[in-house]
């Protein structure tokens, strides 16, 4: 198994040295239904590995490792004499990170597609497109039904051979006599010679500069890139040549971007990356995010920039195995109730009579109730009755009245605690995943100089970096699942779930130990043999994770608590 | 401010001058290309007849190509009207001063888009979320992004 895996590896990682920029090429090509995991080509296989070392290469991406690279796999190999059989998830989704200048290939071939088949100029098929939201398949079935229909309500001119040929600056209907040789625009109130007027097929004429600003207000103060005709409620489309015409670069590049984001969001399968000033797109040529696909389905993808974001909800980060619309409102409830939940918890008891909640702020543990006088002791929550002469030393704990009164607190609180539990440990996987970063970032200065001062090739001392990146993902998927607990109903699978977290967190808690120790040159070689081992396994109960949750997806095996909206 | 929208209403100034404006309205102070104030009535049998509103218009610099600021005076002297449209506070939701605006539209032209709108009230209310919006609304009702779904009044 191991000699395959390694064999695989190594094809997929030349491939991927040899084209760089298509390491974002994920979409699987063979992509086995869920029916036939079993008998899974080797396609798929090493496509799933491609994937797995892509990310490795990306962060060594300045060091010349094609050798180096197949070394290590043999290194890695040795010391995993057991690599796991590794599924490609038949859920995943397919996609693809574009850039922008593909993303206008991507739409000039649909507008060309379309003007090929009503013998229509691209510009008209583009704007009846724009108008259809890019939906073609309607536009196409409702255009050769009733063009006329469908022209006019894009605001386009019927006569399609009339059209645009007034990029230049003749009127098509001057408002003064013909022969008159200035006119006057009815915007800027100013006498202009006649060759300043421009009009759109409708005929409403205006001056070029008023046209210009026009433009311009609507482009870069509105943002927007449909605009439509000056006079009031005429809906007839400024066609792109004029904007070419009048525009500056920058509001032309500007109204370039409008396009495109415009086509973005009307086009489901397509998503900006959310991570700021990145300007790749992620397309999913055979997922919709509709709502019933994201309940059972968590679209992760990559962009080009190797940005981890979710194709669903847009958050910028791995959330598997939690589907999005749970998500959405575990990070609502930790946004409203944490904080406060929190101080409540640990500086305030509820009376155990009238309920008011009550903060000690020093003193001894007689507490009477400001609200309904009730006398109580701080520490057992029995009444202060009870306590006899065994004043101000409460060792009464099992007296009957206070074990009720703590039932009923406790009971009160259950919904508290329960929160704070799952919250804690949601937090915890959140802020040690970037300790972990930081830690690492220190160990690999010192590896650095080991490698320098020692016999060490730059691949030996790599090891850690890979536990490094492998824990965080795998706190990632931690994090999420205490949110996914949280709203699980308890049954048979909420208890599959949770072995398989503890199994997860167990190893990653022990990966991140052996993160921590020193590192010495004489013991450098069990050190990373250890680690590297812990590497793999940790990834490996990952994946079982991670298929689990999303088998029990496709199966409705999940029951939440709660009422989950649809996204 | 730019020529553009000095030219525009000087030369709207000067049509108001000539040809007077229509009836019900009468400019109140047109001093400046910044800010114009009118009085507004609605002639004739409505439910806002014998009552008189103070409209104010301001300019930005780039008028007409963006749309001016339209609301209804409401100080000592004067009052927003009660209608379905306009908030107490005076701002006016209208297509025609948000995402309809055209540049052919002037201010004789909001003054009778207005005046209409009131003519054709069937029952003095306020808006539904009156209260709400005017606690918390902007100074310029342009930085409000109204939702215009009533074409009826």
């Amino acid at each position: 198994m191991g000699k395959r895996s390694r064999t695989l590896s190594t094809t997929s990682d030349i491939d991927n040295n040899h084209h760089p920029r298509k390491r974002s090429a994920h979409s699987p090509v063979n992509l086995p239904t869920p029916t036939s995991t079993k008998q899974m080509s080797d396609d798929a296989m090493s496509d799933y590995y491609s994937d797995e070392e892509m990310e490795y290469n990306y962060s060594d991406a300045d060091q010349d490792v094609d050798d180096v690279e197949n070394e290590e796999e043999e290194d890695y190999a040795q010391f995993t004499p057991a690599l796991p059989a590794k599924k490609a998830l038949a859920w995943d989704v397919e996609y693809d990170s574009v850039e922008p200048d593909q993303l206008r290939e991507i739409v000039t071939k649909d507008v060309d597609h379309v003007a090929g088949i009503f013998g229509v100029e691209p510009e008209i098929a583009r704007a009846l497109l724009r108008h259809y939201k890019w939906n073609k398949e309607r536009l196409i079935e409702q255009y050769m039904d009733s063009p006329e229909r469908v022209l006019a309500s894009a605001g386009l001119p019927i006569q399609l051979g009339t059209f645009y040929p007034s990029t230049s600056r003749t009127p098509a209907k001057a408002k003064p006599t013909p022969r008159s040789k200035t006119f006057s625009c009815p915007i800027c109130a100013s006498t202009q010679p006649i060759d300043m007027a421009m009009a759109l097929p409708c005929g409403h004429t205006f001056c070029s500069e008023c046209w210009e600003m026009y433009l311009v207000s609507k482009i870069k103060d509105e943002g927007e890139c449909d605009v439509r005709c000056m006079e009031e409620g005429c809906a007839m489309r400024i066609p792109t040549a004029w904007v070419t015409k009048l525009l500056d670069k920058s509001t032309f590049e500007r109204y370039q971007e409008l396009l495109l984001a415009a086509y973005v969001a009307d086009n489901k399968n397509i998503r900006f990356c959310p991570f700021p000033s990145c300007d790749l797109a992620v397309i999913t040529p055979n997922f919709s995010p509709t709502a019933s696909a994201l309940s059972t389905t968590v679209p992760t993808v990559h962009c080009g920039h190797n940005h981890t974001f979710c194709f669903g909800c847009g958050e910028q980060q791995d959330h598997r195995p939690l589907i999005c619309a749970v998500v959405k409102m575990w990070l609502r409830k930790c946004a409203d109730d944490s904080e406060t939940a929190n101080w409540i918890k640990s500086n305030t008891k509820e009376c155990p009579k009238c309920v008011s909640t009550i903060e000690k702020n020093g003193g001894c543990n007689h507490m009477t109730c400001k609200k309904c006088k009730h006398e109580f002791c701080w520490v057992c929550m029995g009444p202060w009755t009870e306590h006899g002469t065994a004043w101000y030393n409460c060792n009464r704990y099992d007296e009957k009245a206070g074990v009720d009164a703590r039932d009923a607190q406790s009971r009160s609180r259950a919904s508290l605690e329960r929160y704070l539990h799952y919250y804690n440990r949601f937090a915890n996987h959140e802020q040690s995943a970037r300790l972990d970063r930081e830690l690492y970032a220190k160990t690999e200065k010192k590896m650095e100089e080991m490698q320098i001062a020692s016999e060490l090739t730059w691949i030996e001392v790599q090891f850690a970096k890979r536990a490094v990146d492998e824990l965080v993902r795998c706190r990632t998927t931690l994090k999420w699942t205490y949110a996914m607990a949280f709203y699980l109903e308890k049954n048979n699978e909420t208890i599959m779930f949770e072995d398989n977290q503890r199994d997860l967190e167990r190893a990653v808690e022990e990966l991140s130990e052996l993160l921590e120790s020193p590192i010495e040159p004489a013991t450098i070689s069990e050190l990373r043999s250890k680690m590297t081992n812990l590497t793999v396994y940790v990834q490996k109960r990952n994946e079982i994770m991670l298929n689990d949750t999303a088998q029990k997806y496709q199966d409705s095996a999940w029951i939440w608590n709660v009422s989950v909206p649809e996204f | 401010m730019t020529t553009i929208s000095k030219k525009r209403l000087a030369k709207e100034l000067r049509e108001l001058q000539t040809h007077g404006p229509p009836t019900g309205i009468a400019v109140v102070s047109a001093e400046d290309f910044e800010c114009w104030l009118f009085t507004i009535e609605v002639l004739g049998n409505t439910l806002y007849e014998g009552e008189k509103f103070c409209l104010r218009f301001r300019f930005p610099g780039n008028y007409p190509i963006e749309s001016p600021e339209v609301t209804f005076v409401v100080d000592e002297k004067w009052g927003a009207p009660v209608h379905p449209h306009i908030y107490s506070n005076g701002h006016i939701c209208a297509s025609i001063l948000g995402n309809e605006w055209s540049p052919v539209l002037s201010v004789v032209s909001v003054c009778l888009t207005l005046q209409s709108m009131l003519a054709s009230c069937t029952k003095k209310q306020r808006p539904q979320d009156n209260d709400r919006y005017v606690l918390h609304a902007p100074l310029s009702p342009k930085k409000t992004r109204f939702h215009y779904d009533d074409d009826t009044v």
